[in-house]
C-alpha cells in the first residue's frame, strides 16, 4: 500500500506552559463513628485499633448519600476556592473504587450536577487515584485538552466493608476531596513518578468478582448471599507501602529538583499511621516538616485521603498557601503515583 | 558470610530492641513474638525487613507467618545464609 503525502497537516492542541492547583475542597460526612461502635464484631478494643492504625474515629456517609453527592460538596468548595466558574472546566476526572455501578461512570453525573457538559470520566487507581488524576490533569492543561480540570477523590467505603474482618473493619472511612488544576506562569506540579505491580493484585482487592457473586443473588436463603467487600493482606501491604514507596517519594523529590528540607508539607495517602511513621523514618524526613495525619479522625478514605488531608492542613494552618508539598498515593493494583506540588 | 546462631540471636535482639524498646536479654529462643514479646504484625514486618538487611537474606511474606518463635527466626536466617 502506498503512503499518502498530500494530506493537509493537522492542527493540534496547545496548552499552558505550566499547570498548578488553583484550589482544593473537602467533604466529610456528618456521622462520626468511634472505634467503640466497631469493636464488638471483631472482638477488639479501641486501644487495639489505635495502636495498630492510629485511627480514633471515621466518618460514614448516610445510607442514601452517594459518592456523587459527596463529590459535589467537595467539587463546589474547590471551584469556589479556585475563584473560577464551573463552565471553565474542560474535564472532570473522578477517582473512586466505590461508585456502585460498573457503568455509567460517576464523573458525568457530577458534571451534570455542576451544570456542565465537559469531558468526564472515572479512573480506577484505588488509593493512588487522586495522584493519578493530578498527573493527568497536569498533562491535559499543558497539552491543551482542557484549560481547567476538576480532579475528585471520593469513596463510600462503608458500603464495601466486611465489618467482621479484623484486618479491615476499622480501617476504612467515607469522604470526598477535590482540586481544580489550571494554567500557570510558574511551575506548580512536578514530574509524576508512577507505576504498578499487578503480580500483587490480590493483596488489596474486592473479595469476589461480580461474576462470582452473580449466582448467589438468586439464592433462596439470605445467608448464602455474598457481597464482594474490599479486603487487604496487612503485612505484605505494609512492607510494600513503607520500603517500596519511600524510594518512590524520594524519586518524586529528585525529579522535581527539591530536597526534603525544602518541603513545607508531606501528604502521604492516609493508609495507616504506622505506615506514615515508618515512611517518614525511611525518607529521613526532617522532624520540623508538617506531616498530614488526618487519618486519626478520618481513617483511610482511599482516593479521597490526600485531598482531604490537604484541605485540612491548609484550613488549620499546618501548611502554608504557596508551600511545597510532596504527595504520594499507593494502593490496590498494586499501583502508585507521587509528585511535588505547590499548595494553592 | 554465614554467622553462628548465637550471633544471629544477638543481632535479632538488637533489631527487636530498636523496634519495640524491649531489653535485648528478653529476646530468648523459646519466646513467641506475639504471645511473649507482644509484637504485633506490623512491628513484626519491620523486624523482618531490618533482619533481611542486617543478615543479607530474603524472608518472603509467606514465610513470616511461620516464624512464631525467636528460634524459628534464627533458624530460618541461619539456613538462608547457607
Amino acid at each position: 500500500m502506498s503512503t499518502l503525502t498530500d494530506r493537509p497537516t493537522l492542527t493540534t492542541a496547545t496548552g499552558a506552559q505550566y499547570a498548578r492547583l488553583w484550589g482544593v475542597g473537602g467533604y466529610r460526612p456528618e456521622r462520626v463513628v468511634m472505634n467503640a461502635e466497631l469493636v464488638e464484631a471483631i472482638d477488639s478494643s479501641d486501644q487495639w485499633i489505635q495502636e495498630r492504625s492510629g485511627i480514633v474515629s471515621r466518618r460514614y456517609a448516610a445510607p442514601d448519600e452517594t459518592v456523587v453527592d459527596m463529590a459535589e460538596h467537595a467539587a463546589r468548595e474547590a471551584i469556589e476556592a479556585a475563584g473560577i466558574t464551573a463552565d471553565s472546566i474542560g474535564a472532570v476526572v473522578m477517582a473512586t473504587v466505590t461508585h456502585p455501578y460498573q457503568t455509567p461512570a460517576a464523573a458525568p453525573i457530577l458534571a451534570d450536577r455542576l451544570g456542565i457538559r465537559s469531558a468526564a470520566f472515572d479512573i480506577g487507581a484505588a488509593c493512588a487515584g487522586y495522584c493519578h488524576g493530578i498527573a493527568l490533569a497536569e498533562n491535559m492543561v499543558r497539552g491543551g485538552s482542557a484549560e481547567f480540570v476538576l480532579v475528585i477523590g471520593v469513596e463510600k467505603l462503608s458500603d464495601f466493608t466486611d465489618f467482621h474482618d479484623r484486618g479491615t473493619a476499622f480501617i476504612f472511612g467515607d469522604g470526598a476531596g477535590a482540586a481544580v488544576v489550571g494554567p500557570s506562569d510558574t511551575p506548580g506540579i512536578g514530574p509524576t513518578i508512577w507505576g504498578s505491580d499487578g503480580s500483587n493484585y490480590d493483596k488489596i482487592a474486592q473479595r469476589d468478582s461480580w461474576i462470582e457473586v452473580k449466582d448467589s443473588w438468586t439464592a433462596v436463603d439470605e445467608e448464602s448471599i455474598k457481597f464482594p467487600a474490599i479486603l487487604m493482606q496487612g503485612q505484605p501491604v505494609f512492607r510494600w507501602a513503607v520500603w517500596g514507596m519511600a524510594p518512590v517519594a524520594q524519586q518524586a523529590l529528585d525529579a522535581a529538583g527539591i530536597k526534603a528540607d525544602d518541603l513545607d508539607a508531606f501528604i502521604p495517602h492516609q493508609a495507616n499511621m504506622r505506615i506514615i511513621d515508618a515512611m517518614i523514618k525511611q525518607l529521613k524526613l526532617p522532624s520540623d516538616i508538617p506531616v498530614a495525619r488526618d487519618i486519626a479522625e478520618t481513617a483511610n478514605t482511599s482516593a479521597a485521603s490526600i485531598p482531604l488531608a490537604t484541605e485540612r492542613m491548609l484550613r488549620e494552618g499546618q501548611a502554608p498557601h504557596g508551600g511545597l508539598a510532596l504527595q504520594i498515593g499507593f494502593g490496590a493494583g498494586l499501583v502508585f503515583a507521587a509528585q511535588v506540588i505547590v499548595l494553592p | 558470610m554465614a554467622q553462628s546462631e548465637q550471633e544471629i540471636l544477638a543481632g535479632l535482639a538488637e533489631i527487636v530492641n530498636e523496634e519495640t524498646g524491649l531489653e535485648t536479654d528478653s529476646v530468648q529462643p523459646d519466646k513467641s513474638f506475639t504471645e511473649d514479646l507482644d509484637i504485633d504484625s506490623l512491628s513484626m514486618m519491620t523486624i523482618v525487613v531490618n533482619a533481611e538487611e542486617k543478615f543479607g537474606v530474603r524472608i518472603p511474606d509467606d514465610e513470616v507467618k511461620n516464624l512464631s518463635t525467636v528460634k524459628d527466626a534464627v533458624s530460618f536466617i541461619h539456613s538462608a545464609q547457607g
